[in-house]
């Protein structure tokens, strides 16, 4: 190609990339940044009013947030939801995903397409009848329990009841992305390996440890990093179901950050929250990734 | 072997009832009379279906409001990434300049950081913008898709660099490239993204709570969040708010469903 036709191509390639960087420069990465900045400062309702009041702390707050047992109950409860739900999550999708690719099933693309649905509802609107299927009276997860004979939970009113109450609507919320992750793998395991196995007399459960398991296991990697960010990241379910109550049993750390910035407008402090909780996430994430490299899924 | 079958499909007819049974539920009791859903057993069907609920939504609530204010944001918010991610995507694919790979490779490492590390700075830096509660400040974070450039980028891949170049030689700018002979082939993946982002602004909701103070302003979910907050009691109504919220997003899904799963796949697997 000529030398103008190279110029003129490289001019095209930055206009025609400069408008979305610039974006993101200056409504993600520049945030971001300066969140961390922002932590080191004392900005409240006061700076907000006037920048004039703006002070540096150093890490003030991040002491002070150490001795707030609030936000060591929110890491806590978020640690809970990590640690309870994404093997719960993960062992859903799955089993989901195994139950839609298995090869006996009619009218597959029906029952993923339900299996789906969920995923794309608005959480907010889910969230709201969710509470209403968990009331502790007129629910009809109680009345379903009944029928079994176990007297009525206080799902969204009791703190040992109310967190694993939010992790089966989130389950019920999100396993059906995880399922079509799932489901392509599972697509591209070699229908001969588990006909082999089954010969060789290995039953359902053998041949999912030694078969499908180590065939899929990159992609149970990739599952649980996107769960733990996603579980890291619950916010509107404790905000609209239970308020962060009861007795602060499902505050989460972006729900205490959202207070403490938006409610009591401690943006300096939220912005310590906000870097912290960037620290947990990426630190699961790196572990996990270890642990896949030194067990060769990856 | 036809007893298998039959089997496994009832077990699968079974979970997808019961993973879609809150959604039948939900709309089962917005066409309830008022507190005939607070009963014990829980009523599965309306005895005397009606549609006020609904009528008292729209009318005194005013839902439409927020119907329209869902709508708009949405429509923007969509029209406004592709518009922003898809000359990015191409451009990352198939031109060269210098520092493409590089950038590109930063924007890829910054897709593992969460939106709600820079939300709180954002907001700063919006009413210094003066855009808190507005539209503009709603619209915002859609202009910054990483995962939409990437998604377009893939796609553009398998593009024939042959195709553009005896574009190039006939004499067509680059940007007449890009409409003529880029567009028309990226079709499916445009309808994938703007579906994406249709349904992830329409469904968003800690993002507009924080930057839209004026309940003129404010979206469905931020309107039914405030309105279960003072109406805890009124199931049958927040139910139909519910269905209201919920419906539109999920039958676009249904109708598009072919796209939003294959784009799930490309953006995710491969990424």
């Amino acid at each position: 190609m000529s030398a103008v036709g190279r110029v003129s191509e490289a001019r095209a390639g930055w206009a025609m990339s400069s408008p979305a960087l610039a974006a993101i420069i200056l409504f993600f990465v520049l945030p971001a940044v300066a969140s961390l900045f922002l932590s080191f400062t004392d900005f409240d309702i006061y700076a907000l009013a006037d920048i004039g009041n703006l002070r540096f702390v150093g890490f003030q707050n991040y002491e002070r947030l150490i001795g707030n047992p609030l936000f060591w109950k929110a890491v806590t409860n978020t640690l809970l939801f990590v640690g309870f739900g994404v093997p719960f999550i993960v062992a859903l999708s799955l089993f989901a995903a195994m139950l839609v690719n298995s090869r006996w099933l009619k009218w597959s693309p029906v029952w993923r397409v339900a299996l789906f649905a969920p995923y794309v509802t608005t959480l907010v609107a889910t969230a709201v009848v969710w509470r209403y299927l968990l009331h502790t009276r007129y629910g009809l997860v109680n009345y379903l329990l009944s029928l079994f004979g176990i007297a009525p939970i206080d799902w969204l009113g009791d703190p040992n009841a109310s967190l694993p109450a939010i992790l089966i609507f989130v389950g019920w919320k999100t396993f059906g992305y995880n399922m079509i992750i799932f489901l392509a793998a599972l697509q591209t395991v070699p229908r001969e390996l588990d006909e082999a196995a089954r010969i060789d007399g290995a039953n359902w459960f053998t041949r999912l440890r030694h078969v499908t398991l180590p065939a899929i296991a990159p992609t149970v990697l990739l599952v649980s990093v996107l769960t733990v960010a996603g579980m890291f990241q619950l916010f509107a379910e404790p905000y609209v179901m239970t308020q962060g109550g009861p007795a602060q049993s499902t505050v989460t750390i972006l729900y205490f950050m959202y207070e403490e910035g938006f409610k009591w407008w401690n943006l300096g402090s939220g912005a310590a929250v906000a870097f912290l909780l960037f620290l947990c996430i990426l630190a699961v994430t790196l572990v996990q990734l270890r642990l896949a490299r030194r067990s060769g899924a990856i | 072997m036809s007893l298998r079958r039959w089997s496994v499909t009832l077990l699968a007819a079974f979970v997808a009832l019961v993973t879609i049974a809150p959604l039948l539920w939900m709309l089962s009791v917005s066409f309830m009379a008022r507190g005939e859903a607070s009963a014990f057993p829980p009523p599965l069907l309306p005895s005397d279906p009606s549609l006020d609920n609904y009528r008292i939504l729209f009318g005194s609530f005013g839902i439409g409001r927020f119907l329209l204010n869902s709508l708009l944001i949405s429509t923007l918010a969509t029209a406004l990434a592709l518009l922003f991610t898809i000359p990015a995507g191409y451009a990352f694919a198939k031109l060269r300049f210098k520092g493409r790979d590089a950038t590109f490779r930063l924007l890829v490492a910054a897709l593992v950081v969460p939106g709600q590390i820079g939300m709180l700075p954002l907001f700063l830096e919006l009413k210094a913008m003066g855009l808190v509660n507005s539209y503009a400040g709603a619209l915002v974070p859609w202009l910054a898709g990483i995962f939409g450039i990437f998604l377009v980028r893939q796609y553009c891949l398998s593009i024939p660099d042959e195709m553009l170049e005896a574009a190039r030689i006939d004499g067509a700018s680059e940007g007449q490239i890009l409409r003529r002979i880029v567009l028309p082939i990226l079709t499916p993946i445009i309808v994938t993204l703007a579906l994406f982002v249709f349904l992830g602004s329409w469904n968003d909701f800690m993002w507009p709570l924080i930057i839209l103070a004026d309940q003129d302003l404010y979206t469905l979910p931020v309107a039914l969040a405030a309105m279960s907050r003072q109406h805890v009691q009124d199931n049958e109504l927040m139910m139909a708010g519910a269905v209201v919220t919920t419906l539109p997003v999920l039958i676009l899904f249904l109708a598009l469903q072919r796209f939003y799963l294959t784009g799930l796949l490309t953006g995710s697997v491969k990424g």
